[in-house]
């Protein structure tokens, strides 16, 4: 086939971070492309029926962390968003005792004093350090993390703001930054709580998609980015998005269409296309070409350069870089379509925690044995599970009456020590979910009409997120800010001129944020001279 | 006390001990959290509640304070480090008012201690303090417990609550001073109610704290209430004793200084020297947390310090930016707590103000929103820093007190 249509940009990639990215580009003025390879936008944001009647968030199912900045800039509440708290949590215990989370913060108090007065009051002085870290880490959310080995002024610039920035905080805060940012999860909770049962259901979060455990070193940092975020001002709180996740993307697509964007869905791209040194389009799978000055990649690191870019257009030690960059999978997914409420004898009737995150790791060790299943190549025993249930609150996704249950699941090897995943394999690991859940729910076993079981692998085949993993590459320090994904590679910029990326690889990763999208626009348009 | 009551994820506020008698003498279902307790901002009028202080008594229910006991062979080592003031000076019946500082000088809050025998203390404060006394008992032969659900506390203030304790049976009161506490009786339904009563309060006024067992609590509020009289006696609630303590020159929480434990910005603590507190902090008794950093500022002296204002007009200033000239152009600092004063008949304010400003006699300007029927109007008003307290009425000293 020959040369088709001229853009001035095309995005490979429909996932959120390619959308944010793309309606960026388009409002600049910009004729834009977005090439996805499934028959439907989305990427890891997407809502789909696989039973009748029922809809999935079948990747990311929960959100916070989206930048405000972008969805008021990008009118996405007029395209049809709109995210709703989540009322509580829970972990539930082993010996029928659970812990709750509640947004009162009197209940909470209360609840905590329950286990432990003594966490109850440290509870306060641990919320507070997160939100001063909070406070640092947020200002470098929507920048462009500074080359400091760059005499450029705009990298001495941000250089200058990020030293003015830490600088700040005052010495007392900026060694705590220092230790924070490089301890592990179990480590730091060590220092404000004594019960298990606190320090195991606030350590949930620091090994979500991440293939460390909580006695690892910087996992202390991915549980701070899942604080980070807020809904209307309440740091911290996760929320539903109305409809499932596909509908940040459903709703990032229509604002990209409004603006005058393209979206081609089921056009897999085979290869980015290099001449003299310039990314000059993409070639399909089909062997059409489609040329663009532009070419902006929303796949992970690994898939844009080891596999869509040939490697004679790249340096050597980039595509060593690019070869060593963490992007382990660490985790599966079930999604579950019910019968109808499952029972949890654990949580109190009438208690809100049902309507949040619900848990049933409760210690750290319990965690941490887990992850060592991981590392001798098999799926853990006893998983970890960030459970919810987003259909007591969202009426769109099932019938009245029924519900659906999303079970995040953490470890699941992406290449198990016995071979090669098979569909049996893929049923037990299922089975082994379902039989830990149904431990803590007498009635839910029952109540299954549907289950879709996804391993790493599966992830990676429908998604096409390298070995599954949910940020596109590991958050810990050594892959973040200037090193995310390559040091002297971290301001969304290839090797290759005219070609960008913008995924969740990238600077400031991922948790469905949209910043690298946001981010990797500006460069582009700044590059192109035009107004950002 | 033992009414069912709903879990906390229903129902996450305590009731004291007090609030069914509150929620009866409530006409207006004013109630607001205090520390995790359901608490009454206002019965009937903040206006009426006020001057039951001022003019004769007042009951206001401050179980929800939070209590501690400290014990131990350390415990007035282990205070005399926590906190500011010297506390060996401290006997037994006596009460102190003090602050605790983090290292860096920052106030993490006030509150009193009460000296209850030879190494053993009652601290009473504002907000939890578990976590940090826990951490500066390091070292400490001490027993640190929350006692705050297991006492019941009432404050009666105003100037005929000497008489009126006295009426129910109180002995011996006439002797107590200021900052003084003893065990005391009164009858009660079947046996005497023992009760620890403190000459204190939060009211500039003459006033007295009741201690008592949470099952006291009904008898001895009714008892107080049936003596009242033709002269009076009422229940207040939270809004009245903002006016009285403002009036007093007292500072709280949350409105006056946020905890160094609790702020996330840089420079939003406050020292007690910029709280106008220096008085509390004492270089001479040997090492204290904070003390290099307060030292050091006492030398620099203050960036800011927490000052007095009148104001001109009547309208509260409340949350007002100041400045130093009438055209705005440059700020000196802003409103903490306002209240108009029906007793001095000043528009009275608490300002944090910057260094050059502090001085008695400064003038500044303060910008106030006024509300004419839904038309607003800013205006830039005169005022003047001023001695604290505004109102310190002699009575309050009087030992014994004046018999009305």
């Amino acid at each position: 086939m020959g040369v088709t249509n001229r853009y001035d940009a095309i995005i490979v990639g429909a996932g959120h971070n390619g959308l944010v990215n793309a309606c960026y580009l388009a409002r600049a003025g910009l004729k834009v492309l977005v090439l996805e390879r499934n028959p439907f936008v989305g990427g890891a944001a997407v809502s789909r029926s696989l039973y009748d009647g029922f809809t999935y968030s079948n990747c990311s199912y929960v959100c916070s962390l989206l930048r405000t900045e972008i969805i008021r800039a990008l009118a996405l509440p007029q395209h049809g968003l709109q995210i709703i708290p989540y009322e509580g949590g829970c972990t539930m215990m082993r010996d029928g005792g659970h812990l709750a989370v509640y947004d009162n913060h009197d209940a909470l108090r209360r609840e905590i004093a329950r286990h432990s007065p003594h966490d109850a009051e440290a509870y306060e002085r641990y919320v507070r350090d997160m939100l001063r870290h909070c406070r640092f880490i947020k200002p470098l959310l929507l920048r462009e993390p500074p080359d400091p080995t760059s005499f450029r002024p705009r990298d001495i610039h941000e250089l200058m703001f990020l030293g003015k920035h830490f600088h700040n905080l005052g010495e007392a805060r900026m060694y705590d930054t220092l230790r924070f940012w490089t301890m592990s999860c179990a480590d730091m909770l060590e220092e404000y709580f004594e019960s298990e049962i606190v320090k195991a259901h606030m350590a949930g979060s620091s090994i979500i998609g991440t293939a460390l455990g909580p006695r690892s070193a910087g996992t202390a940092y991915v549980l701070l980015h899942h604080y980070m975020g807020s809904i209307d001002g309440a740091v911290g709180a996760w929320g539903f998005a109305r409809g499932g996740m596909g509908a940040i993307t459903q709703a990032l697509a229509s604002s990209f269409k409004a603006s005058g964007g393209e979206v081609r869905v089921s056009a897999p791209v085979e290869q980015i296309r290099v001449r003299g040194g310039r990314a000059t389009g993409v070639v399909l799978d089909d062997g059409e070409e489609i040329s663009a000055p532009v070419v902006v990649s929303n796949m992970d690191v690994k898939r844009t350069f080891l596999k869509t870019v040939a490697a004679e257009h790249l340096p050597a030690e980039f595509i060593d870089q690019v070869r060593k960059f963490k992007i382990r999978g660490s985790s599966g997914k079930l999604n579950i379509a019910l019968d109808g409420l499952p029972s949890f004898p654990a949580i109190p009737q009438g208690s809100p925690a049902m309507r949040g995150d619900l848990h049933i790791t409760d210690t750290i060790e319990m965690l941490e044995r887990g992850y060592d299943d991981w590392k001798e190549g098999r799926w853990s025993r006893a998983p970890y599970v960030d459970m919810l249930i987003p259909t007591q609150i969202d009426p769109t996704m099932t019938p009245d009456g029924k519900h659906y249950m999303s079970v995040f699941v953490q470890y699941c090897p992406y290449q198990l020590a016995d071979g090669d995943w098979t569909d049996a394999k893929r049923q037990a690991f299922g089975k082994t979910v379902i039989d830990a859940i149904g431990a803590h729910s007498p009635d839910f076993k029952d109540l299954i009409l549907h289950a879709e079981i996804r391993t790493p692998k599966d992830i990676e085949n429908e998604v096409g997120l390298t070995e599954g993993n949910i940020f596109q590459g590991e958050l810990t320090f050594d892959q973040l800010l200037f090193n995310r994904p390559v040091p002297g590679y971290a301001q969304y910029r290839a090797p290759v001129r005219g070609m960008y990326m913008c995924g969740s690889s990238t600077h400031p990763g991922g948790g469905v944020m949209g910043a690298p999208g946001a981010n990797s626009a500006a460069a582009i348009l700044r590059d192109l001279g035009r107004k950002v | 006390m033992s009414t069912p009551t709903e879990p906390h994820y229903r129902q996450p506020l305590l009731k004291t001990p007090f609030h069914e008698r509150a929620r009866a003498l409530s006409q207006i279902d004013r109630f607001i959290p205090w520390a995790g307790y359901t608490t009454v901002d206002v019965f009937t009028s903040a206006e009426q509640e006020y001057f039951s202080v001022r003019n004769a008594s007042s009951l206001f229910d401050l179980t929800p304070m939070v209590k501690y006991r400290v014990a131990g062979a350390d415990a007035l080592r282990f205070l005399n480090r926590l906190m500011t003031r010297d506390l060996a000076k401290l006997k037994p019946g006596k009460v102190a008012y003090v602050v605790w500082c983090d290292d860096a000088g920052m106030i993490i809050d006030d509150g009193t201690v009460f000296c209850t025998g030879p190494n053993e203390y009652r601290i009473c404060t504002a907000e939890r303090q578990m976590d940090w006394f826990t951490a500066s008992a390091i070292g400490f032969d001490v027993r640190i417990s929350e006692v705050t659900e297991e006492v019941a506390a009432l404050a009666v203030q105003g100037p005929t609550s000497y008489s009126l304790l006295r009426a129910v049976g109180l002995a011996g009161l006439e002797r107590l001073k200021p900052f003084e506490h003893g065990q005391f009786s009164m009858p009660g339904a079947s046996a005497p109610i023992t009760m620890m009563v403190s000459r204190t309060g939060f009211t500039g006024d003459l006033g007295y704290e009741l201690w008592m067992e949470p099952a006291d609590a009904g008898v001895v509020w009714d008892t107080l209430m049936r003596h009242g009289g033709t002269r009076g006696v009422r229940p207040i609630g939270s809004q009245a004793l903002n006016m009285v303590r403002i009036e007093a020159g007292f500072v709280l929480p949350n409105l006056d200084f946020v905890s160094a434990a609790h702020t996330l910005r840089i420079g939003t603590e406050r020292s007690p020297i910029e709280l106008g507190l220096g008085w509390l902090v004492d270089f001479k008794k040997g090492h204290f947390t904070g003390r290099r950093a307060l030292l050091a500022e006492q030398t620099r002296g203050p960036r800011r310090q927490l000052v007095g204002l009148d104001i001109e007009g009547t309208k509260p200033a409340h949350n007002s930016l100041l400045y130093t000239q009438r055209s705005g152009r440059t700020e000196a600092g802003s409103i903490t707590s306002a209240t108009w004063s029906p007793t001095c008949k000043r528009n009275l304010a608490l300002a944090m103000v910057d260094a050059p400003y502090i001085a008695t006699g400064s003038v500044l300007w303060v910008e106030i929103y006024l509300n004419r029927e839904l038309v607003w109007e800013r205006r830039m008003v005169r005022a003047r820093v001023v001695e604290r307290p505004f109102f310190a009425p002699a009575r309050r000293r009087a030992t014994p007190p004046a018999e009305f």
